[in-house]
């Protein structure tokens, strides 16, 4: 027990050190950015796993910062949703850090990529691990600020614009969320999400519920890109280098998103119909939006920027549910989208690598010049429109399922209608990009660099094999787990406080 | 009273300052208008009627004290507010550079 609970701090230590490391190796020895990368990801990824075990043995983990005992100060709590959130983001870090040893030849200084990678993750991990209310404000500036400069990374126009509109939009929603923790504050007179949690059921919520709901949902609804607040995401996730598109499409709106939407709405301030309402209603017209501005894109990563708002629909609707069907329905679409929308902009990037162009019109019949890149987008291709034995289909099917058992039959249809919409957005993709006939100009085109191809095959191989964490044990330890930490609501508190250590 | 509705006051400016405005240089504005106003409040809702600062020397006795939480997480978000318009300021230096202009209406060439 003592044991596990010590690793918890290392999820934030870990990349952060990195980030310090890097810049000071990093201008003299050059590969010394990408070794350090993979290797401090990759220890992230083993420490994730180990977390899973170590929340299947013992329940809910709390860590004291500095010996502080929580209710006073600040404490980390690893629980089955955190350590589910964990195992995602650190895989698909890792699967991109090796992807960029290649990818990142072609941009002028790799450390400075490599130590902003690694600070946006430290935020990533910082927000999932996190039990404290301020906390969590403060790795989400962490995470948003390292990802604001990652946007502008290329320095050009577009890039340039889509920052900016980006920095600004989410600089407005992190102070709505401020706003939100300062209401909380002045309402329970603790910071600690337990702590709030347990004040709230003892006071009652009362009318500052639904204030503090409002702001939240705006605040975190605009980080999670849900439609009312979309805008800035079709501009910049095109305009960061193709890991970084990954990177924030697949698991930094999750996580600064959605989980702190699950967090705070599930365990602090307890679930309402109104609530699940608002999250149902979003998310289908985020799903329903999201998939008809996609179909009409010709750009390619503008394309797959569009599915990730209305994916992100899927998830929400499922969680917004609430039944256990949904949330669970809804974290294992969390998961899968994090794999295939990764592995989607990692082929993007890898057809820009070789042939310079994202426009689906100039492109055509590269799947004979590049088989693996082809192979490859096409099980995710499949994933994301939920073709079988993909793993996109079995969590699409468990949502509708809930939908259809929750007796919303209004919403099964429209998550039905836009996965056969985004089926047919992404043959459109297929045949221009890698069926069809082979352009002359694209004859000299070769296929990527090993890392980046070993690194998109690894996540074509989950996509295949993601339907079996439903299986036997894999599903209770790892989304049985995280489901059931959502499932507790406003129980939390007692098994923050019980588990104290 | 007063003081907390000229806070909400300068929250609006603030949001008004981030719709409305068309240049660079003042959205950034609006942006440390509305980051100050969500300070300013919290450092109200920590206040208590007379308080003072809750510091116990050996000779006084202090009956009615502010909250000083919220005093030092505020410093906290003031750093942070420093770092986003830091990198805001350096992003609209490079627009500058790129596009000759402040105007944000001509700067759009991302759209659909």
């Amino acid at each position: 027990m003592m044991g596990s609970v010590n690793i918890i701090p290392f999820f934030v230590a870990v990349p952060l050190a990195g980030a310090f490391i890097i810049p000071l190796v990093g201008k003299k020895l050059k590969k010394a950015p990408d070794m350090i990368g993979s290797f401090f990801t990759f220890a992230l990824v083993v420490l994730s796993v180990f977390a899973v075990a170590a929340v299947k043995g013992n329940g809910t983990l709390v860590y004291s910062v500095g010996g502080w005992k929580p209710p006073v100060g600040i404490a980390m709590v690893l629980d089955g949703l955190s350590a589910f959130m964990l195992v995602t983001v650190n895989l698909v870090a890792f699967v991109i850090a090796v992807f960029s040893v290649n990818y990142m030849e072609k941009f002028t200084s790799k450390w400075k990529f490599y130590t902003l990678f690694l600070l946006m993750l430290a935020g990533m991990n910082g927000v999932v691990i996190t039990g404290d209310m301020f906390n969590l404000f403060v790795f989400l500036e962490i995470a948003s600020v390292a990802s604001y400069a990652l946007v502008a990374y290329g320095t050009e126009k577009h890039e340039l614009e889509a920052a900016f509109k980006y920095a600004i939009m989410s600089a407005v929603g992190s102070l709505f969320v401020l706003l939100g923790i300062v209401f909380m504050y002045s309402y329970t007179s603790t910071l600690n999400m337990a702590d709030m949690a347990r004040v709230l059921s003892e006071k009652g919520t009362g009318d500052i519920s639904l204030m503090v709901s409002v702001l939240f949902l705006m605040g975190f609804g605009l980080k999670a890109a849900l439609v009312p607040f979309h805008a800035w995401l079709p501009d910049a996730h095109p305009s960061t280098p193709a890991p970084i598109s990954a990177m924030l499409s697949g698991v930094l709106i999750k996580s600064l998103g959605v989980y702190a939407i699950c967090r705070v709405f599930f365990n602090v301030l307890g679930m309402t119909p109104t609530v699940s309402s608002v999250l149902m209603f979003l998310g289908a017209l985020s799903m329903v939006i999201g998939v008809f501005l996609a179909i009409g894109q010709w750009d390619l990563k503008r394309l797959l920027a569009y599915h990730s708002i209305s994916q992100i629909g899927y998830v929400i609707l499922g969680i917004g549910l609430g039944t256990p069907l949904g949330i669970m329905g809804g974290l294992f679409h969390l998961f899968n989208h994090s794999i295939f929308k990764s592995l989607l902009f990692l082929n993007s990037g890898a057809v820009e690598y070789s042939t310079g162009t994202r426009d689906l019109k100039k492109m055509g019949g590269l799947s004979k010049k590049m088989p693996i890149t082809g192979a490859t987008n096409l099980v995710a291709s499949m994933s994301i429109a939920g073709v079988p034995p993909f793993n996109g289909f079995w969590s699409k099917l468990i949502i509708i399922i809930a939908a259809v058992q929750a007796g919303r039959y209004g919403y099964a249809f429209w998550a039905v209608l836009a996965s056969v919409l985004t089926l047919a957005s992404f043959m459109k993709v297929m045949k221009y990009a890698f069926y069809d006939r082979l352009k002359e100009m694209w004859d000299q085109v070769q296929e990527v660099p090993i890392y980046m191809k070993l690194s998109m095959c690894a996540l074509a191989l989950i996509c295949i094999f993601g339907g079996f964490l439903l299986v036997g044990r894999l599903d209770v330890d790892f989304l049985g787990s995280a489901t059931g930490v959502l499932m507790e609501g406003v129980n939390y508190a007692a098994m923050v406080f019980s588990n104290v250590g | 009273m007063v003081v907390y509705l000229l806070c909400l006051v300068m929250f609006c400016l603030g949001i008004y300052c981030v719709v409305r405005k068309r240049n660079v240089i003042k959205l950034i504005i609006g942006v440390i208008i509305l980051e100050y106003a969500v300070n300013l409040f919290f450092i109200l809702v920590a206040y208590r009627k007379d308080g003072r600062a809750p510091i116990f020397a050996a000779d006084q006795t202090v009956t009615n004290m502010v909250d000083p939480l919220p005093q030092a997480l505020v410093l906290t978000s003031i750093v942070i507010g420093l770092a986003v318009t830091a990198l805001l300021v350096g992003i609209a230096m490079r627009i500058y550079e790129k596009y000759g202009t402040f105007d944000i209406t001509k700067i759009k060439e991302l759209k659909g």
